[in-house]
């Protein structure tokens, strides 16, 4: 179900469908860059952690999942072993669910090692108010308790409603609340792109 | 999707049933965890009012609201205000002046359900209404299904024994048809219900009294409880003859194919519509159906009350 595009606060406002192209949106990442971005964050998760070590990814539904899957991809080739990957649904954490349409769920599948004592890295296509991450590590919660989690974001367009804050960031992304931020993925939306619209006027 | 209450199964499209199998997979899930319980419905009041006697669907749907965080209240008939007398509609007008968010209701008239939702204006789940509908109890029998046999489009389903008193009949029919199945109902003459083959739902469906016919040609066999104390007359001459004719004996066991699951909603009368090494076998889905219930309920309850107003259906 697509999550309605008025509500304030969500984190689905910054994301969802491609958009058009007949109207004022632009590329802010195109494929090429969206790659260098998640090859230099695999990077980075690794330096943070010294190796990949007790490594597990997690991707939020939808496009975090296809950014979850690129990371470990990426991570393994350099550490030459699998990392852990896996989703994490958080539809049944979300503080909205009284005030909005219910979302489609998504499987939430833990690699079999779970994630006691692990480091978790979240892996979201857009961080904006946080209520999504916020959800998300009530959800980790639940499962099990890791060492720690971390974040790890395409884009950061600001406008938090929660004291969160990334720790992997593809690009920061200012944009104003009127703006909209689209994330294609080639494994959903057939194209790696990031755009940016409305607002302008 | 949002569902505005639960009284029946028919109205829901396959796609609707689909999606409350596909949550109560999510939720099988969580309840497979250490920690069995997500804040989904957190701050919901749920009352389960249940006029008529019940253990499985009543602690089934208790522990599906507090596996959802949702705050339950328990109502039976028996010791409260309606023994005095009071009538159902008075009764649930009274629960509802308290503030609830919804109810969860077994009563033995047929239709009380749909008048209690008529009356409080209040989301209600049918948790069985006399020999009408028992909505949940067919979407539980289906996930049970869909986990053992996987897709159930094309696949025969048999439902045997008093198909008269059922209401679990119904609306396994109307769930298990609209999912694709193919669904063939047997029981002893007397024990058809009066216009039986008229009924919309079960046109196109095979209605036999001959159970050897079908026994050997099934993907699952349904068994229901002979349900004595709603019994007046006498349906059959003896139970011995009802088993010979209609039971799982062991014969019969022994001639369903080899991946033919069996299914019975429970209680169940051991040695009269089942024997005991059926029950008991490794292909019975009966304790597979309570858990289902567990998960099946959770996902109706979590479709029922969470999503705001104007949310799609």
């Amino acid at each position: 179900m697509t999550p309605s595009k008025t509500e304030r606060g969500a984190e689905s406002l910054s994301t969802g469908a491609p958009a058009s192209t007949d109207d004022d949106s632009r590329v802010v990442l195109g494929s090429d860059e969206i790659a260098r971005a998640l090859r230099r964050m695999a990077h980075e998760v690794l330096e943070r952690n010294k190796g990949g070590d007790d490594l597990v990814v997690l991707g939020i539904p939808t496009r975090g999942v296809y950014l979850a899957q690129r990371l470990a991809a990426l991570m393994s080739e350099v550490e030459g072993r699998e990392i852990a990957v896996g989703t994490l649904d958080i539809t049944f954490y979300r503080d909205d669910l009284r005030r909005n349409p219910t979302r489609k769920m998504e499987p939430t599948t833990i690699p079999a090692d779970g994630i006691d004592d692990k480091i978790v890295v979240l892996a979201d296509d857009v961080l904006y108010s946080g209520r999504t991450i916020r959800a998300a590590l009530d959800a980790i919660g639940d499962i099990g308790r890791p060492r720690a989690v971390r974040l790890a974001v395409l884009v950061d367009r600001g406008h938090r409603d929660l004291p969160i804050r990334a720790d992997h960031v593809g690009k920061n992304l200012p944009t104003s609340s009127r703006e909209r931020v689209h994330v294609s993925l080639a494994e959903h939306d057939g194209i790696d792109e990031v755009r940016i619209s409305g607002g302008a006027r | 999707m949002k569902l505005p209450h639960l009284l029946q199964i028919e109205g829901l499209d396959r796609e609707q049933i689909t999606t409350i199998l596909d949550t109560a997979e999510e939720m099988e899930a969580v309840g497979q965890r250490e920690l069995k319980k997500i804040p989904a419905l957190r701050g919901v009041t749920i009352v389960n009012a249940f006029f008529e006697d019940s253990t499985r669907t009543k602690m089934s749907f208790d522990l599906a609201a507090k596996r959802l965080s949702a705050d339950t209240m328990a109502f039976s008939g028996k010791g409260s205000s309606t023994s005095k007398g009071e009538s159902l509609r008075d009764t649930v007008q009274t629960i509802a002046a308290m503030g609830i968010d919804g109810f969860v209701i077994r009563h033995k008239g047929s239709g009380a359900p749909q008048r209690a939702m008529d009356w409080t204006g209040l989301p209600v789940i049918n948790a069985g209404d006399g020999m009408h509908g028992h909505p949940t109890q067919a979407l539980l029998d289906a996930f049970a299904m869909r986990h053992a046999l996987g897709d159930l489009e094309g696949k025969h389903v048999a439902i045997v024994g008093d198909l008269f008193h059922s209401r679990v009949v119904r609306s396994n029919l109307h769930c298990l048809r609209t999912l694709g199945a193919k669904v063939t109902l047997v029981a002893p003459p007397t024990l058809l219900p009066p216009g039986v083959r008229d009924w919309p739902v079960t046109q196109g469906c095979e209605i036999t009294t001959d159970l050897d016919a079908v026994v050997e040609d099934v993907d699952s066999l349904m068994m229901l409880r002979v349900q004595r104390e709603r019994m007046s007359g006498g349906f059959f001459p003896s139970e011995s003859e009802y088993t010979d004719g209609w039971g799982l004996t062991r014969e019969r066991l022994a001639r369903l194919p080899e991946h033919a699951v069996i299914c019975h909603p429970g209680p169940m009368n051991r040695g009269l519509e089942i024997a005991p090494e059926a029950a008991d076998a490794a292909r019975s889905l009966i304790l597979d159906q309570v858990a289902a219930g567990v998960s099946v309920r959770m996902a109706v309850l979590f479709h029922v009350f969470s999503g705001g107003e104007g949310s799609a259906a």
